[in-house]
C-alpha cells in the first residue's frame, strides 16, 4: 500500500503513456470491428447498402432468420460434436504422450520437438495435405484400407464421413498443444511423490491415477478450456477440406457464418454476422469460466 | 534404469513420431510425384521417379505471393512488438490504475473468433476503400498476436528485479530511458518469442487474407495455395510443393528457436 501511494500522479501518467498505444489500438482494431460486426447483424445489408452505408435497422430479424434456418440445428450439433470429440481425442492422446515423454529416454527431447511440427504448419498446408490423403480414389488412407481388406471410404464426399474427416485432421493439429502443456505440467510434480508411491507398492497404472492425474488437474482444466475456446473458432480446416459440405454435413457455426457472408454470390452479411455473434457468445461463456479457474489458482 | 529399457522406449518414441509426422512426409512425397503417377493404386511410397515439376511451378507462379507473405509477416512482427512491449512494461512494473481491467480485456480479446473480426474489418475496409492492401492485412493479422504479446511481455517483465530499475532511476534515467536501455535488452527472450509467433500467425493466416485480400494480385501465399486447389485440381504435385515451401518458416523457426516455441505454447496455460 505504501509503495502504491508513493507513486504519485506523475507515475500514473507515465504508466498510461506506455499503455496508450495498445489502448488506442484495442479501441480502433478490436472494439470498432466488433461494433461493426454487431451493427451488421442488426441491419438489412445488401452489397449496395454496404457501400452507401444506408442499410435499414431491422433489430433482431437477422437472428430470427438464422434461428429458423434449417441449417441452424445441424450446424449447432456439428459445432458441439466437432468441439467435444476433437477435445476428447486431443487431450487423451496428448496426455498419454506427455506421460510417455516424461520418462526421459534417449532422443526424447528431439522427438518431443518434432511433435510440434503439425501445430506450427500453416493450417492451409495441413488441411490440403489431409484433403489429398483422404481423397476417395487416390488417397493414401484408402490405399491402406484396401490393402488391409477394408472397403474404401468416401471421406470428404459422403455426408456420413465428412465430419469425422475434419475431426481427424483437427485432432492431429491439436495434439502438440496438449502434449507440450501437459508435459510442462508434469515437470512440476516432484519425483519424490512417485518414489513414495512406488515404495507403497503402487504400479504404473495406479501411480498415474492416484498421483499424476489429481496433481495435474489444474493444468488439465486450463488445457481443456483453452482447447475448447480454440476449437470453437476452427474455420480454416473445415472450409479448406469440405467447405462445410456435402449438404452441410460438416457445417459448424464458424463455416456457416463465413458462407453466409462471403461464400455466396449474393452475400447475406446480416445473418452471417448474427451467426458469428452467437458463436462469440458461446466462446465468451467458456472464456469467463476459464478466467474464473485461472484466478482461483493460488499464486506460487 | 538400464540401457536396454531406455532404447526400447526410444524405439516406441521413434515409431510414434513417424506416425505423427507421416502427413508431413506424404506432403513432401506427393510434391515430387509425377502427374502420371499421381493416381496410381497403390501409390508410390517413395518418389522413385521424382520430378521437380511442382517446384518449378512454385517458382514460376508463387514467388510474388511468398514475397507478400514475408512482408506481411515482418510488418506484423514490428507492429506487434512496438505495441505490446511498452504495454507489458507498464502492466508489469508501473502499476497503472485500471491495469487489471485492461489485462482482462486482452484475455477476452484472444477468445474472439477470427471470422467475426474478419467480417468487421471487411465492413470497415470496404467503406475506407483499403481492401486488397498488404497494410490492411498487417493490421488485421496483428490482432491475433497483440493480446498474446502483451501477456507474454507482462509475464516476462514481472520477473525483472525492481532494484535494477530503481538503480537506473537513481542515476537519473527517465522512465522511457529505463524501458529502452534496460527493460528491452533484458527482455530479449520475450521479444524473440512474441516475434516468432506473430510472424508464424501472420504467415499462416487464411481468414483475413481470404476476406480482406481476395481479389488483389498482391496476395499472401496461403491464398496462393487456396486458389491452386480451386483452379487446377489435378496438379497436386504443384499444390503440395507450394505447401512444402509455405512450411519452411515454421520448420526453420522450430530448428532455430525450439525453446522459444515451447515457451510460447505453455505461456498462456501454465504460469509459474
Amino acid at each position: 500500500m505504501s509503495a502504491r501511494s508513493r507513486r504519485g500522479s506523475s507515475g500514473q501518467w507515465a504508466a498510461w503513456a506506455f499503455l496508450a498505444p495498445v489502448t488506442v489500438y484495442l479501441l480502433l482494431f478490436y472494439a470498432y470491428p466488433l461494433y461493426r460486426n454487431l451493427d451488421l447483424s442488426l441491419r438489412n445489408y445488401t452489397v449496395r447498402s454496404f457501400v452507401q452505408g444506408d442499410a435499414p435497422f431491422v433489430g433482431g430479424r437477422n437472428y430470427g432468420t438464422v434461428l429458423r434456418d434449417p441449417v441452424f440445428g445441424p450446424a449447432l450439433w456439428h459445432t458441439v460434436v466437432f468441439t467435444l470429440v476433437s477435445l476428447a481425442f486431443q487431450f487423451t492422446i496428448g496426455m498419454a504422450l506427455a506421460v510417455f515423454f516424461a520418462r526421459h529416454f534417449r532422443l526424447s527431447a528431439t522427438l518431443r520437438a518434432l511433435f510440434l511440427v503439425p501445430w506450427l504448419l500453416p493450417l492451409i498446408v495441413s488441411a490440403s495435405t489431409w484433403s489429398w490423403m483422404l481423397n476417395s480414389e487416390s488417397g493414401v488412407v484408402n490405399a491402406v484400407l484396401r490393402w488391409g481388406g477394408v472397403a474404401p471410404v468416401d471421406w470428404l464426399t459422403s455426408p456420413q464421413w465428412s465430419l469425422t474427416s475434419v475431426v481427424i485432421a483437427n485432432v492431429w493439429i491439436g495434439i502438440p498443444f496438449n502434449l507440450v502443456v501437459l508435459y510442462s505440467g508434469l515437470q512440476t510434480i516432484p519425483a519424490s511423490l512417485y518414489e513414495a508411491a512406488a515404495l507403497d507398492g503402487a504400479n504404473g497404472w495406479q501411480r498415474f491415477w492416484r498421483v499424476t492425474f489429481p496433481l495435474l488437474r489444474p493444468v488439465s482444466a486450463i488445457t481443456l478450456l483453452l482447447g475448447l475456446v480454440y476449437t470453437l473458432k476452427v474455420f480454416d480446416i473445415i472450409w479448406i477440406m469440405t467447405r462445410g459440405g456435402p449438404a452441410d454435413s460438416s457445417t459448424t457455426f464458424a463455416t456457416w457464418s463465413y458462407r453466409l457472408g462471403f461464400g455466396n454470390l449474393l452475400p447475406a452479411f446480416g445473418p452471417g454476422a448474427a451467426v458469428g455473434d452467437l458463436l462469440i457468445l458461446i466462446a465468451l461463456v467458456f472464456g469467463l469460466i476459464y478466467i474464473r479457474i485461472q484466478r482461483r489458482r493460488p499464486l506460487t | 534404469m538400464t540401457g536396454r529399457t531406455t532404447w526400447w522406449k526410444t524405439g516406441v518414441g521413434l515409431v510414434l513420431t513417424a506416425l505423427m509426422l507421416f502427413p508431413v512426409y506424404w506432403m513432401i512425397n506427393v510434391s515430387f510425384t509425377r502427374d502420371q503417377d499421381m493416381r496410381k493404386d497403390p501409390p508410390d511410397w517413395f518418389p522413385f521417379h521424382g520430378t521437380v515439376e511442382g517446384y518449378r511451378a512454385v517458382i514460376d507462379q508463387q514467388l510474388p505471393y511468398l514475397g507478400t507473405s514475408l512482408l506481411i509477416g515482418l510488418g506484423t512482427v514490428a507492429l506487434t512488438v512496438v505495441l505490446a512491449a511498452p504495454a507489458g512494461y507498464s502492466l508489469a512494473k508501473l502499476r497503472p490504475r485500471g491495469g487489471g481491467a485492461l489485462s482482462f480485456v486482452l484475455l477476452i480479446a484472444q477468445m474472439i473468433p477470427g471470422i467475426i473480426m474478419a467480417m468487421g474489418f471487411y465492413a470497415i475496409y470496404l467503406s475506407l476503400g483499403v481492401l486488397n492492401s498488404p497494410v490492411g492485412l498487417v493490421v488485421a493479422d496483428s490482432t491475433i498476436a497483440v493480446p498474446f504479446g502483451v501477456l507474454i511481455f507482462t509475464a516476462f517483465m514481472s520477473g525483472i528485479p525492481d532494484e535494477l530499475l530503481q538503480a537506473a532511476r537513481i542515476d537519473g534515467a527517465g522512465r522511457f530511458r529505463v524501458f529502452w536501455s534496460i527493460v528491452l535488452p533484458v527482455s530479449r527472450n520475450a521479444v524473440v518469442t512474441v516475434s516468432l509467433f506473430a510472424f508464424l500467425w501472420a504467415w499462416s493466416d487464411f481468414i483475413f487474407a481470404g476476406t480482406l485480400d481476395g481479389g488483389g494480385d498482391r496476395r499472401p501465399i496461403t491464398l496462393g495455395i487456396y486458389h491452386y486447389i480451386g483452379n487446377n485440381n489435378q496438379q497436386w504435385n504443384a499444390i503440395m510443393a507450394t505447401a512444402v515451401v509455405a512450411s519452411i518458416p515454421a520448420t526453420v523457426l522450430l530448428i532455430v528457436a525450439q525453446r522459444y516455441v515451447a515457451a510460447g505454447v505453455t505461456a498462456g496455460a501454465v504460469k509459474d
